[in-house]
């Protein structure tokens, strides 16, 4: 793959995750903009194009949510545009945000993800019902947890994983949220509370499902001449990856994401990562479900298949282990603001790998990075790997 | 490192402490079924599953569709598949899609249809059956509407259950 520029990331920042946040979307999204902005001692002057992230535009109840998140996300006469691709936007925005700027045609650019699920009334899982297939699967009156459970029962079927290496999951990383100022769900959890939590759909408990969320997450990223300028410390994008299985999610392998797999590869060529287990330092997979993040962890060959349940078992994924497995505490325990979510693992890793993630910071200097988001209709995978 | 964001709470609502405006959108659609899905139907009215076969990859899939998104090509047969398979993964829900406790749980599965291609299946619904006994694996049979309730829709199968 030929590319032309290297990217880094100078700047990020984020709002908390909230339950209910009193902001509106654009509220959020300029909080976020703000203090990464401030974050790399920049002004909205500085800034080339902006490239938004948002997912369904149902959750707002507002149409062409991209346009009214224009003001917020400080497009105000830019080269504007939304990239969507469900729960894997987070990932995905900040790699279009790569290409403006790989390409050669833009020196700096602003990436911002922004969730408000909780206008969506009764429940925001009423903006999931319409994912499903409108004439084969919908009149069975489906919600958004049985595909969930299924995928989740298919996985623990295909390898043979108890409820309680899942488990581990929520309690690795609700317990790594406890020190993240976002957090919406950080606490001190044990195993039996995750396992004796309510069961929502067999095999999924409560305390294996992230929370809905309002919050913004925002990267600012600038071409290789302009990083050093802006800061010491610029963080590398080194690959980029992305990946869509069919949408027959009914005819597909549901217990391992080929898809991811096929992300990752993309990414890790770019990179020159040919051992990633080895060359990876952190890993910040998607964990909107407990199990997706044993699941991420094979698709993104730092597990082997079946195998990502041991590694936490072992320690392995614990923020002083060897390879640490969301130490910001993931959508578990930081939240889930779909898109924002995304892009707060690549505030993570970009945090981490500068040495500034305070209480939860990774031991050892690391100095590499994978970040990956997933969603659409359980079909996509968006990886970016990051070096310092 | 301080954060901006205000968390609000039900009661911020409820007191009016903090303002909030409604609105119910609404809007209505007619979808055609299409060539593909309109076949496959019109064949549930009829007490019959079809899938399509793609010559070319030796696979036979349900859903039926029009052409093989995977050589690309519209050259297909239809096939008259069982109505029967196998449980292929499955799940006992307790909530309904805006997290209310059911009394009785939704037992979804995808089912593997028999003739299908492996591991091809379609999302359904499971009954007659203790959820505690249901096991991947387990063979499963389609329980039809009466001829004259069908309409032509994925629910003429009502459910399946073990045989
Ligand atoms: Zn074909």
């Amino acid at each position: 793959m030929g590319t032309k520029g290297k990217v880094a990331i100078v700047g990020a920042g984020m709002t908390r995750f909230m339950r209910r946040a009193q902001e509106t979307p654009k509220e959020l999204a300029f909080e976020a903009v703000r203090a990464a902005l401030d974050s790399a001692q920049m002004t909205l002057g500085d800034i080339d194009c902006v490239i938004h992230g948002t997912a369904p535009d149902a959750f707002d109840g507002i149409h062409m949510k991209g346009e009214y998140l224009l003001d917020g996300s400080g497009g105000w006469q830019k080269p504007y545009m939304r990239g969507y691709v469900g729960g894997g936007t987070g990932v995905f925005a900040p790699i279009q945000g790569w290409y403006h700027i790989a390409s050669g045609m833009f020196e700096t650019a602003l990436v911002v993800c922004e969730e408000k699920m909780s206008s969506c009334q009764p429940h925001p899982q009423g903006a999931f019902l319409t994912i499903f297939d409108n004439m084969t699967e919908r009149p069975l009156k489906p919600n958004l947890l049985w595909i969930f459970a299924l995928e989740m029962n298919r996985y623990m079927h295909t390898y043979g994983i108890k409820l309680e290496d899942i488990a581990r999951v929520s309690v690795k990383n609700k317990n790594n949220a406890l020190h993240h100022p976002a957090a919406q769900l950080g606490k001190e959890i044990t195993l039996n509370e995750v396992l004796n939590s309510e069961v929502l759909a067999w095999p999924v408990h409560r305390e294996m499902v992230s929370p809905t969320s309002d919050g913004a997450c925002a990267v600012i990223l600038a071409s290789q001449k302009r990083a050093k300028k802006i800061t010491p410390k610029p963080v590398w994008i080194t690959g980029v990856g992305w990946n869509l299985d069919t949408s027959y999610w009914t005819n597909r392998d549901l217990a391992y994401p080929q898809y991811v797999e096929n992300a990752a590869r993309m990414a890790y060529k770019m990179a020159g990562i040919r051992e990633p287990k080895k060359e990876i330092h952190i890993a910040e997979p998607y964990d909107p479900f407990a199990y997706k993040e044993l699941h991420h962890l094979e698709g993104l060959l730092l597990a082997d298949k079946g195998q990502a349940p041991q590694l936490t078992a072992d320690g392995v994924t614990a923020r002083t282990g060897n390879l640490p497995v969301c130490p910001s505490g993931g959508l578990l325990g930081v939240g889930n603001p779909i898109a924002a979510a995304g892009l707060m693992k690549v505030c993570e890793l970009f945090w981490q790998l500068r040495g500034e993630a305070g209480a939860r910071q990774v031991p050892g200097k690391p100095h590499t990075g994978v970040a990956q988001a997933w969603g659409d209709l359980m079909q996509v995978g968006t990886v970016i790997t990051v070096k310092n | 490192m301080h954060l901006k964001g205000t968390a609000i709470s039900k009661q911020d609502l409820d007191s009016g402490k903090v303002l909030f405006t409604r609105g119910d959108p609404h809007a209505h659609y007619t979808w055609d079924t299409g060539i593909g899905i309109g076949r496959y139907l019109e064949g549930l009215r009829k007490g019959k599953i079809f899938g399509t076969h793609c010559k070319k990859c030796n696979r036979t899939v349900i859903p039926p569709r029009a052409f093989c998104e995977l050589c690309f090509s519209s050259n297909i047969e239809w096939r008259h598949l069982k109505d029967t398979g196998v449980i292929n993964t499955f799940s006992i829900c307790y909530v309904s899609w805006d997290a209310q406790r059911v009394q009785t749980p939704y037992l979804p599965a995808v089912i593997e249809i028999d003739g299908a291609s492996k591991g091809h299946g379609i999302l359904h619904l499971l009954d007659e059956v203790d959820p505690k006994l249901i096991r991947i694996g387990m063979k499963v049979k389609a329980v039809w509407k009466r001829p004259e309730e069908r309409t032509g829709a994925i629910t003429d199968i009502q459910y399946f259950k073990p045989y």
